[in-house]
């Protein structure tokens, strides 16, 4: 079928559904489509990280996914971090410190730290690093970066 | 940046797969689409029929049979990493996949779709080359195993007919005493390697060489296994001396390109320096080290 698709799938916790040509990325379908324009388009193959978002609970550069192949997923995107007006504690973090200078690289940004956090709750200056590694900063404000995520890590582990 | 028209199937059985590509000549698999998609959006690769084999059931596995471990084609780079069934059988192959892109890709990006990418820098592919690994493909015609060794032909170019999918890779179980080490030299964190090394030894308890698998990666149109180098190895006490004639050696068997990322004598000699770093630690690891 090289004609129109319709995709189904859950961003942030509500249903959307539209048609899309089979050619189209997810990260075109989410901005395009649903109007999530917090997923940010940089190079387009694979080596800016700045689309990244979740799915179905793990990270995905948008860039590098067909629409079609998300369908039935269910999707975090930078909309969906804050929840009842409250911005979620890494997105604090980066607010206290200046983690974001122009702001394109804070989604992909926030996404990566979310599931890095997940999976090391304790992470090491190194650990930040490398794990931030496929997200570039092109106004290179790495180390107010590294500051936040370290700072979320240890809010976040006095929380839990 | 925006793919050409094709046409998509979305498979639900390997028999579709093959069914469909025997139609289409032009038809191209999509697993992952950690290549293939940035492949389409620069218009590098033009298929006019798209096989999303993601949703396929029963082809994303790790398991342990008959001396080996297996690893279902569909399975993620990510899922094999931090396999327990991966770390304890072949840590080479977990120590490896570290290498491969970041987190965020080796969540989407498969253990087959690597292998049939093919990009001699990749650590897959020399991996499964070091490994002894087998290559299990299905075709018109049935299943077939393929040793790495003749698996991976050249820049990008596979023994996989077009109408075969591959299914499955069987990577030997490592012998005990066997120590593992990589030993990669990227520009940065994530990227291909401009050279790697991946190395195995096996030690005796008397101290000498039993087995020895040396490959290197980004050194030529295909993983290079550096028999010259294992020769030396084999059956002897590993002294530094030793090891770095067999990294000699290793950086002898290499045909490193030459582009703008390094000039080919120095992947050489880079492919000498990190053939012996890697011998060195898998030998300390054989040992008891870390």
């Amino acid at each position: 079928m090289t004609g129109k698709v319709t995709v189904t799938l859950k961003v942030n916790g509500r249903t959307y559904s539209a048609d899309c040509e089979p050619r189209k990325t997810l990260a075109d379908f989410l901005r395009q489509d649903l109007g999530f324009t917090g997923v940010h388009l940089g190079c387009e193959h694979g080596v800016c990280g700045a689309c990244t978002v979740s799915i179905d609970g793990s990270t995905a550069r948008s860039c590098c996914m067909l629409a079609v192949q998300a369908e039935g997923t269910e999707i975090t995107t930078v909309e969906g971090l804050a929840s009842d007006g409250n911005l979620h504690p890494l997105q604090e973090a980066f607010w206290k410190h200046h983690g974001l200078q122009c702001g394109f690289c804070t989604p992909g940004m926030l996404a990566t730290a979310c599931e890095l956090l997940e999976d090391n709750p304790d992470p090491s200056e190194d650990e930040i690093r490398e794990g931030i590694s496929g997200n570039l900063c092109r106004c290179t404000g790495y180390q107010f970066i590294v500051d936040s995520i370290h700072d979320a890590a240890r809010q976040l582990r006095s929380t839990s | 940046m925006k793919a050409a028209t094709f046409e998509y199937v979305r498979a639900t059985s390997v028999d579709q797969v093959v069914r469909t590509l025997a139609e289409d000549e032009d038809a191209k698999i999509l697993a992952g689409g950690q290549s293939l998609v940035p492949l389409l959006n620069m218009r590098l690769a033009r298929p006019t029929t798209v096989i999303d084999i993601t949703r396929i059931d029963d082809l994303s596995y790790v398991r342990r049979a008959n001396g080996h471990v297996e690893i279902g084609a569909l399975t993620t780079h990510r899922l094999a990493e931090t396999s327990e069934l991966v770390r304890r059988n072949v840590p080479l192959l977990a120590e490896a996949l570290r290498y491969v892109g970041h987190v965020t890709i080796r969540n989407r990006g498969t253990i087959g779709g690597s292998i049939a990418h093919a990009d001699p820098a990749a650590e897959l592919p020399a991996t499964c080359v070091a490994l002894d690994a087998e290559l299990v493909v299905q075709g018109p015609h049935g299943q077939r195993v393929i040793a790495a060794a003749d698996f991976f032909q050249g820049y990008l170019m596979t023994a996989i007919e077009p109408e075969e999918v591959i299914t499955e890779v069987r990577v030997p179980v490592l012998a005990q005493g066997t120590g593992c080490a990589v030993e990669e030299l990227a520009r940065r964190s994530g990227d291909f390697a401009l050279v790697a090394v991946f190395a195995t030894m096996t030690i005796g308890t008397d101290g000498t060489c039993q087995d020895a698998r040396i490959t290197v990666a980004g050194a030529g149109p295909a993983p290079v296994r550096a028999t010259g180098a294992e020769a030396l190895l084999k059956g002897a006490a590993v002294t530094p001396d030793v090891i770095s004639a067999a990294a000699r050696a290793a950086a002898d068997a290499t045909d490193p390109p030459n582009d703008i990322h390094g000039p080919a004598e120095y992947r050489r000699e880079m492919a000498a320096v990190l053939s012996r770093r890697a011998i060195t630690k898998a030998t300390n690891r054989a040992n008891g080290g870390v």
